[in-house]
């Protein structure tokens, strides 16, 4: 059992890293890309976004918790 | 500058920063405990790492390329902010910087207060420590790789890119007989960071259907913008809390 923990373990650091919250927030920057491209309007800003507003609240979240 | 040229220096600066780190853990148990197995142990982590990218590779490269590029784009946008994520707290200051020295003088003294290996045969410690060592720290260089490679359809120029990075590492840890400690690692992986980050943006948003302003040239701007957003973020967080974290 603690083998099978390991190997989940290894893969969600690996992929998701140690804020989850980054990676949820990537699933709806891609989930809103798809749904605005799919329907005709520009999505590319969406992503460049998301990946700077992720990004600073996650740095800052570990600064604040840091000092 | 082509968008080869960019995944050339991204696949070679990220596999260097890997290298370096595997390098110091193969030194400190080597050097301790002798040659033999923990050469063994870093060959078959490189047939592990080689075997991935030659399955992987051929076999990515048969998944439509919309879907390719959504999947790789948003596993290198993960990657990349985790990586920019580190790069810029140690930057600023708020967490300690990446020190060779003394991770090799850690390892040398594990090393050494490990158990004997019995007989003439394989050091199991010295085996299992280098193979984990380059297997890790290889890891998400091969993912890197086969994820540069087939997304832009130049697996060799990936493949090409990272073993080169190798050959310069292991050179230079030749040359100075020691762990590479004036590598300023955490400016490259702020490189890296960028790099993964704009080019997870690039294709995933592709995969995604998105038509980018100026079409491949979008990339440049994309590079340039997340580079933006990082140095101001390092900036403002050194100008809040100029805070010095000794390194480890």
């Amino acid at each position: 059992m603690s083998r099978i923990r390991s190997f989940f373990r290894f893969w969600w650091d690996f992929v998701v890293g140690d804020d989850w919250r980054v990676a949820a927030g990537l699933v709806v920057a891609f989930a809103a890309t798809w749904a605005l491209a799919h329907h005709g309007h520009a999505a590319w800003w969406v992503l460049p976004l998301a990946a700077a507003i992720l990004l600073v609240g996650s740095v800052t979240r570990e600064a604040r918790r840091t000092h | 500058m082509s968008a080869n040229v960019l995944l050339f220096l991204a696949v070679f600066v990220a596999s260097a920063v890997e290298a370096v780190e595997a390098l110091t853990i193969v030194l400190a148990v080597g050097v301790t405990r002798g040659w033999r197995s923990t050469l063994f142990g870093v060959a078959a982590a490189t047939v592990a790492l080689a075997a991935i990218v030659a399955i992987l590779g051929p076999a990515l490269s048969r998944i439509p390329i919309s879907t390719l590029r959504l999947v790789i784009g948003a596993l290198l946008l993960s990657f990349g902010l985790q990586w920019l994520r580190k790069a810029v707290l140690r930057a600023a200051g708020y967490r300690p910087l990446h020190d060779e020295g003394s991770i090799y003088a850690r390892e040398r003294q594990a090393a050494s207060s490990a158990a004997p290996a019995a007989g003439a045969g394989v050091d199991w410690y010295s085996f299992t420590v280098a193979f984990k060592g380059v297997l890790l720290e290889g890891l998400e260089v091969a993912f890197i790789v086969v994820g540069f490679g087939s997304t832009q359809g130049r697996l060799d120029l990936a493949v090409v890119a990272a073993a080169a990075a190798i050959v310069v590492v292991v050179a230079a840890g030749m040359a100075v007989r020691g762990p590479l400690e004036r590598v300023p690692e955490n400016t490259l992986k702020f490189g890296v960071g960028v790099m993964l980050t704009s080019f997870g943006i690039f294709w995933g948003g592709e995969g995604a259907g998105v038509h980018w302003p100026g079409s491949d040239a979008a990339i440049f701007g994309v590079v340039a913008y997340v580079a933006l957003v990082a140095v101001l973020l390092t900036r403002e967080l050194r100008r809040r809390h100029p805070a010095t974290v000794p390194a480890t």
